[in-house]
């Protein structure tokens, strides 16, 4: 059918006189193409040299050049050194023992090298090291890449040279000096004896310099107990090896909690030993680590807590303090009893940044004689000043401050008061900032001064009472810059250099050993005798913390990530990529809130058709102060009435934009407190996620994270806490191991692989999964990929909570389920977590399974098995079918969905020169396309045999090590040869904990796990 | 007087000698030049040169300089001669920076007279024409003109031949034409519409084709990607024939990475000038097989190693202006693969010789393997592991021997062959 309708190009055509329209209709373009002028003129054409077919000679001969020169390889230059220096090998590692010291993370490492490039941090397990490197300290070297670092001073925003810092720092103190006006040196905790000598001699020199000290997340309410108590700023050691009873109120010491590093001598006594471990109670209000490990965790808001701690000091104590009763008293009456039965071998220990409740918990280890409680030799971890610091903003704004000396402190962005810190700087005549990159302080200093990284500089730290450690350089600084230290020598009109002058303070103080051994082991210890008896008026503590007001509101309560601590590393990919050990979320900070709660106001999550997960947003008021669109977490075991927020996140300055990710809780950090009073309000919107774990329950299936009580473990047999699945073999139920449809390989010669997992004493830690990304040049994927589920973690450490209180009631409730609708109403409650739930963590890697079903759905026979026992995979060969993860049961295997190096769209440390000198050179970088996953550190593995070949002896037992049993400082991971009859791995896998990971589909992993068990 | 013991070089070093000794010295007369030279060679040649300085002056007329008298003293005993405060000797010490020459006290009297005949002698002209690359071309010359003769002569006897057929086929025509006979040629189909009209034939033959085609076309997609016998330019050209072949040097002396680590190492400049610091010129004899290149062309490439590593050879010191140098790496393998020299150097035993070739007479380095994963497997599939001593292989030796029923374990028998062993 012709149709009439009619179709206008312009309103012009509705013109019918209209003399364009005409023209437009003869002419099929509107300017006239020049053809006639050139193909008319005779002349030209003829003159012409280039003829049509010299041009397609052209064309063809450009293109077969081009593709000519394509065949060519390219050709590769090798550049040797000019003067190789000796201990240098090209290809061969060395390690250097240094320590880290950045004001947070304190620790004696080792640190890998290659061709003079630090590449990896290594626990340092000399005898007497402080030891325990966690997820920052291993990501740390990467920081040391970071291609955002401040590469030179600056001054006013301007290059400027050291000497023009140096003589213009010098030239205000000088004037200082005259005007008789304050100077003020704020920095992190250093703890450095050489700093503080260094210090004093510049207050000689200048005598109105003051020395502040100030932590970004503070410890000054224990500091202060302890002086009042012990006479001394420092902060009580403990040792909880030593603890049968461990009780903690909000104490995240198995987290950042006092400085943290407590995890190994924790999950030494976890591990049940002739029938007794010790037992773990935690009262807190956010779920942290140490109360998703403990036996018992009472969800408890601070307010509360402080209440149960002076309920706690009157039983134990036996003094009478009148107390109001909390919800869980009786909890609180059975804590005090069992502490008070085990005796010395019971120690509580608060993270309440309060003084009175800080000296009430050495009043109480003091009552039992805590072996647990060291206060002898104390740490000094944390020095931070908080009288000070608000004096010193003050000051400032007062215009008291004539010069202001910053280094390794960002409080423009940590200070809850940054305003007023940033309005009080513009009254400072001179402010200098030693600073790792261009921060929020560094934008409104006079001279930005490039400090070096730690692995750049020298440096030495007293961690504690007797133990003194050395920061020896293991790269040249990268840039041009310069620490502190040199600084001050400088303006002190020293030309010695700071390593000769550490030098002479190190062989002072390490009088017992040479320098040179010093150095090389990294710390040296001698006996220092400390006060251990306290004296303070811990009743009058009582009857205040008791007399403490309650606030209304919400209580806030601030906390530091494990991958994240007070944001100093907020640029380092790896730890922006590391998913949260309990939320499991990465790329983010969140409050955390209730289940309970939620429900009141209406906040939830929720996952959306691409797998992510989604959440509403709040804004938290505190007084006049607001923080919009803080995305929300619904917390399994958060305390009604409560919302946790990590800090360290929020930071803009000198970031990457990727890497600008949270809100910052620093701004609501008033007084120093964790925990404020606000209130909350539900706001439009909805936040993505980048949550690695979804499924937060194991549905009652026991068989994948088995867990029992000690009562069980002790008195049953193993068969009913460790139930071997069994298979029907000709209708009759055999054991699943003893059947077999593959032919079976015989590993009884030679070396054969297998990792130990101790699900008792893994705290979840994740120190495992930043080694692995070091060791394995892991690529790093990025929110949105990771929200895909797409992350690369080779090594993953699953969270999972319990639906009912226990686990061992999931699994009764699954089993009681009858009937179509039963089971799947059951199965949906399932699905819920409790509000209080039991944790537990199960890290998960390629279980290297012997019977692999990998391995068999390859077309390409690019997954196969070692005789060693490690699956193998030769990504060379993977053509990307992906068949293998589809039929992996433990889905660990790893797609490289784009090409994550040397690719813009991946902006993170592959993508530039400086951050891919992190590579470890004996790993190959994956490239699109290929699938990739755990090796079972097939290059270590290797090392180690070699290293024996070319020494000519046998392999040590324990000598083969893998990234992540190496950096697990707690002991859950152990690695090594089971037919080494010598070797720990041997002995562990004949324990009766042992089970593998789905038993009952016979892939008869390498991988074994030990079954979890609780003092409850 | 002694006896000459060299006759060859008697004759030459007499008539060129004989006008300096006659004017100069009638002592050196009865001294014997060629002995000096030997124990110049052993005793002063590390530190000097006859011509051109070291560590130590040029000592080419040397008698010149000083008296036979004090150059006794001074070979003897040199620190004492300085403390004695002789004013010849404190000079010397002082220009040539205060290191103080070694003493050779074992050196007799007529042994010094000997190093002094020497040192005497006038320097040899060099033969002009006798450059080192002109006698090889001339060789390579040489060669291919007897090659050429032969051929010509095939070529010509070939030619005789056709001619004489035809010349045979002429004659026999001519025969046939004379008798009045004709020559009956049968007709019968052309062999190609033959071939046509056989389908079997036509279908084999394409089949055949089909499979030869694809056999060379595999072969050549094969060898993609290996670069056998690539033998890059480098920017200083360093003969290994002259290093490893002449000179006798291991291998390991330079690229001494290989015993302990998974590179063998390019040495650095600094074991260069462990020999070069007093090698500054090719001094080789322009006749010999082992040089290619002119005496002034090695010196020139010897000359550039100075130039990177920053060495005055005048002043004889370290300027510290370093210029890497940027070879051409001529061994790659993909980085994928990991490959460790320290295990097949140090552990297996193997010469290096092995996979790289006759690297000693290779005037340019080359790849000499394949590097293919299939040359790499094959060989491990031969090589029996080596346990000599070695306490590491004991235990799994036995067990596996034993469970493979062999005397002896190839490396693949080890486990060589696994895919992870190498790709990871």
């Amino acid at each position: 059918m012709a149709s009439n309708k009619k179709y206008w190009k312009s309103v012009e055509e509705l013109n019918e006189n209209s003399s364009i329209v005409d023209k437009l209709r003869n002419n099929e373009f509107v300017e006239e193409i020049p053809t006639e002028e050139f193909l008319g003129d005779k002349n030209t054409l003829s003159s012409s040299s280039t003829t049509r077919r010299d041009f397609l000679k052209y064309v063809g001969f450009s293109t077969a050049a081009a593709s000519l020169a394509a065949c060519e390889g390219p050709l590769k230059k090798s550049i040797p050194y000019v003067l190789q220096p000796e201990e240098i090998i090209p290809g061969v590692a060395d390690y250097y023992a240094t320590t880290i010291a950045d004001g947070f993370d304190f620790t004696n490492i080792l640190i890998k090298s290659r061709e003079g490039r630090p590449i990896k941090v290594v626990n340092n397990n000399e005898e007497g090291a402080i030891t325990g490197a966690n997820a920052r300290v291993h990501a740390s070297v990467l920081s040391l890449y970071d291609s955002l670092r401040l590469k030179q001073p600056k001054i006013e925003g301007k290059a400027a040279s050291w000497s023009d810092v140096d003589s213009k720092i010098k030239a205000s103190l000088e004037a200082a000096k005259t005007a008789g006006s304050k100077v003020v040196v704020l920095t992190n905790t250093m703890a450095s004896p050489s700093t503080n000598k260094l210090m004093s001699e510049l207050q000689a020199a200048y005598p109105t310099v003051q020395h502040v000290v100030y932590d970004a997340v503070s410890s000054d309410a224990a500091l202060d107990a302890y002086q009042q108590a012990y006479g001394e700023r420092a902060l009580a050691d403990y040792d909880f090896g030593k603890a049968d009873v461990i009780v903690s109120l909000g104490a995240d010491f198995l987290g950042d909690w006092q400085g943290g590093g407590y995890d190994a001598a924790y999950a030494k006594g976890r591990v049940p030993k002739n029938g007794k471990m010790s037992k773990h109670i935690q009262f807190e209000t956010n779920m942290s680590l140490a109360g998703a490990n403990a036996d018992k965790r009472i969800p408890m808001t601070v307010a509360d807590q402080k209440l149960a701690l002076v309920k706690l000091y009157s039983l134990i104590t036996g003094s009478s303090v009148s107390v109001a009763a909390t919800a869980a008293d009786a909890e609180v009456v059975k804590a005090a009893q069992q502490l008070k039965a085990a005796g010395s071998a019971g120690v509580l220990v608060t993270g309440i940044d309060d003084v009175n409740a800080q000296l009430l918990v050495f009043a109480i280890n003091q009552a039992l004689g805590s072996a647990a409680f060291n206060p002898a030799q104390p740490k000094y971890v944390r020095g931070g000043n908080n009288k000070e610091v608000t004096q010193l903003v003050k000051d400032m704004n007062a215009g008291l401050v004539h010069t202001l000396i910053m280094s390794g402190v960002n409080p423009a962005y940590t200070l809850s008061n940054s305003a007023a810190f940033l309005e009080g700087l513009k009254k400072v005549k001179l402010s200098a900032t030693y600073t790792l990159r261009e921060d929020e302080t560094a934008a409104a200093t006079t001279i930005a001064a490039s400090t070096t990284h730690y692995l750049e500089s020298w440096g030495d730290v007293q961690m504690k009472k007797g133990h003194y450690s050395v920061t020896q350089p293991t790269i040249r600084p990268l840039f041009n810059s310069k620490q502190l230290q040199e600084g001050m020598l400088s303006w002190l009109g020293k030309t010695e250099s700071y390593y000769d002058y550490l030098k002479a303070v190190g062989t002072g103080i390490a009088s017992g050993t040479t320098w040179n051994k010093l150095v090389h082991n990294g710390f040296y210890t001698y006996e220092a005798a400390g006060n251990a008896t306290a004296t303070a008026d811990f009743g009058t503590a009582a009857s205040q913390l008791a007399a403490a007001k309650k606030g209304t509101g919400f209580e806030l309560v601030l906390y530091t990530k494990t991958g994240m601590g007070d944001g100093q590393q907020a640029n380092n990919p790896w730890l922006q990529e590391f998913p949260d050990p309990i939320t499991r979320a990465s790329w983010d900070n969140y409050a955390t809130v209730s289940s309970a709660d939620a429900k009141e106001l209406g906040l939830e999550n929720w996952f959306v058709a691409n797998g992510g997960m989604n959440g509403r947003y709040i804004s938290i008021k505190l007084g006049d102060k607001v923080l919009e669109n803080v995305p929300v977490v619904v917390q399994p075991g958060q305390a009604k009435g409560t919302i946790g927020l990590a800090l360290g996140y929020g930071r803009k300055a000198g970031m990457k934009e990727e890497m600008q990710v949270g809100v910052n809780a620093y701004t609501l950090y008033n007084n120093f407190n964790n925990t404020q009073n606000v209130t909350i309000e539900k706001t439009a919107g909805e936040h993505e996620f980048a949550c690695v774990q979804l499924q937060k329950t194991l549905m009652g299936r026991g068989d994948i994270l088995k867990d029992t009580s000690l009562k069980t473990f002790n008195d049953k047999e193993p068969k009913v806490w460790n139930i071997k699945p069994h298979v029907s073999l000709d209708h009759q139920a055999v054991l699943a191991s003893t059947v077999d449809i593959w032919q079976s390989f015989d590993r009884s010669i030679g070396h054969h692989f297998n990792l130990s997992i101790d699900l008792n004493s893994c705290t979840g830690c994740g120190a495992c999964v930043i080694a692995c990304h070091a060791e394995n040049n892991v690529p790093v994927v990025g929110k949105t990929e990771v929200r895909k589920s797409r992350d690369m973690h080779w090594l993953r450490i699953d969270r999972y909570y319990s639906s009912e209180d226990t686990f061992q009631e999931d699994v009764e409730t699954k089993m009681a389920a009858s009937g179509l609708m039963g089971s799947i109403e059951t199965f949906k409650g399932l699905e819920n977590p409790a509000d209080n739930p039991q944790v537990a963590f199960q890290p998960v890697m390629c279980q290297h399974c012997n019977h692999a079903p990998c391995e068999t759905v390859c077309p390409v026979a690019a997954t196969s098995h070692g005789r060693q026992g490690q699956n193998q995979m030769a990504y060379n060969r993977c053509v990307g079918t992906r068949y293998c993860a589809n039929n992996c049961p433990y889905k660990v295997r790893r797609f490289n969905w784009f090409l994550y190096a040397q690719n813009a769209e991946f902006d993170y440390n592959m993508n530039d020169d400086l951050g891919r000198m992190v590579l470890n050179p004996d790993v190959n970088v994956r490239s699109r396309g290929v699938m990739e996953k755990c090796s079972m550190c097939i290059q270590m593995t290797q090392a180690t045999i070699l290293n024996a070949k070319s020494e000519g002896r046998v392999v040590k037992p324990n000598e083969f090590e893998t990234a992540c049993s190496a950096a697990c400082s707690s002991g859950a991971m152990t690695f090594g040869d089971v037919n080494d009859k010598e070797s720990e791995v041997a002995k562990l896998a004949e324990d009766d904990r042992m089970y593998h990971l789905l038993e009952h589909i016979g892939t008869q992993p390498n991988v074994f796990y030990h079954v979890k068990v609780r003092n409850s | 007087m002694k006896k000459v013991g060299n006759h060859n070089s008697f004759s030459r070093i007499f008539f060129l000698c004989l006008a300096f000794m006659l004017t100069f010295s009638t002592l050196s007369f009865a001294q014997d030049a060629a002995k000096g030279k030997e124990l110049f060679n052993s005793n002063c040649a590390a530190c000097h040169k006859l011509d051109g300085t070291s560590t130590g002056p040029a000592l080419r007329g040397v008698a010149e300089r000083h008296s036979a008298d004090w150059l006794h003293k001074w070979i003897k005993n040199s620190s004492g001669l300085i403390k004695s405060g002789d004013a010849a000797a404190v000079k010397v010490f002082n220009e040539w920076k205060q290191v103080p020459m070694n003493s050779f006290p074992n050196l007799t009297d007529e042994d010094i007279d000997n190093i002094i005949a020497y040192t005497s002698e006038v320097k040899a002209e060099p033969k002009p024409g006798a450059g080192g690359a002109g006698a090889a071309q001339g060789a390579a010359t040489d060669n291919g003109v007897s090659n050429m003769v032969i051929l010509g002569a095939l070529a010509v006897v070939l030619a005789m031949l056709v001619i004489m057929l035809l010349l045979v086929k002429k004659v026999l025509s001519k025969v046939v034409e004379k008798n009045g006979l004709t020559i009956n040629e049968q007709k019968s189909l052309p062999i190609w519409k033959a071939f046509v009209k056989n389908q079997f034939a036509v279908i084999v033959s394409v089949i055949t084709l089909i499979l030869v085609g694809s056999y060379f076309a595999f072969g050549f997609m094969m060898q993609i990607g290996v670069d056998k016998g690539y033998e890059p330019i480098q920017p200083i050209h360093f003969s290994h024939k002259i290093h490893v072949g002449e000179n006798g040097i291991d291998c390991k002396y330079c690229h001494s990475a290989a015993r302990t680590s998974k590179t063998s190492g390019i040495p650095s400049l600094n074991v260069c000038m462990n020999c070069h610091k007093n090698i500054n010129e090719f001094t080789g004899h322009p006749d010999s097989t082992y040089v290619d290149y002119s005496r002034e062309y090695y010196t020139a490439e010897i000359q550039k190693i100075y130039d990177a590593v920053g060495w005055d050879p005048i002043a004889q010191e370290y300027t510290g202006e370093e210029k890497p140098v940027k070879w051409v790496r001529i061994h790659n393998l993909p980085d994928f693969v990991y490959f460790n020299h320290s295990q097949h150097v140090s552990i297996a035993g193997l010469e290096c010789q092995t996979c790289h070739g006759p690297v000693e007479e290779m005037e340019v380095m080359r790849q000499h393997s394949p590097l293919t994963m299939g040359w790499c497997i094959d060989c491990h599939r031969e090589t029996d592991v080596k346990i000599n001593d070695n306490a590491y292989y004991a235990k799994i030796h036995e067990e596996l021997s034993k469970k493979y029923g062999v005397e002896k374990l190839t490396a693949a028998q080890m486990g060589g062959t696994e895919c992870g062993k190498c790709h990871y």
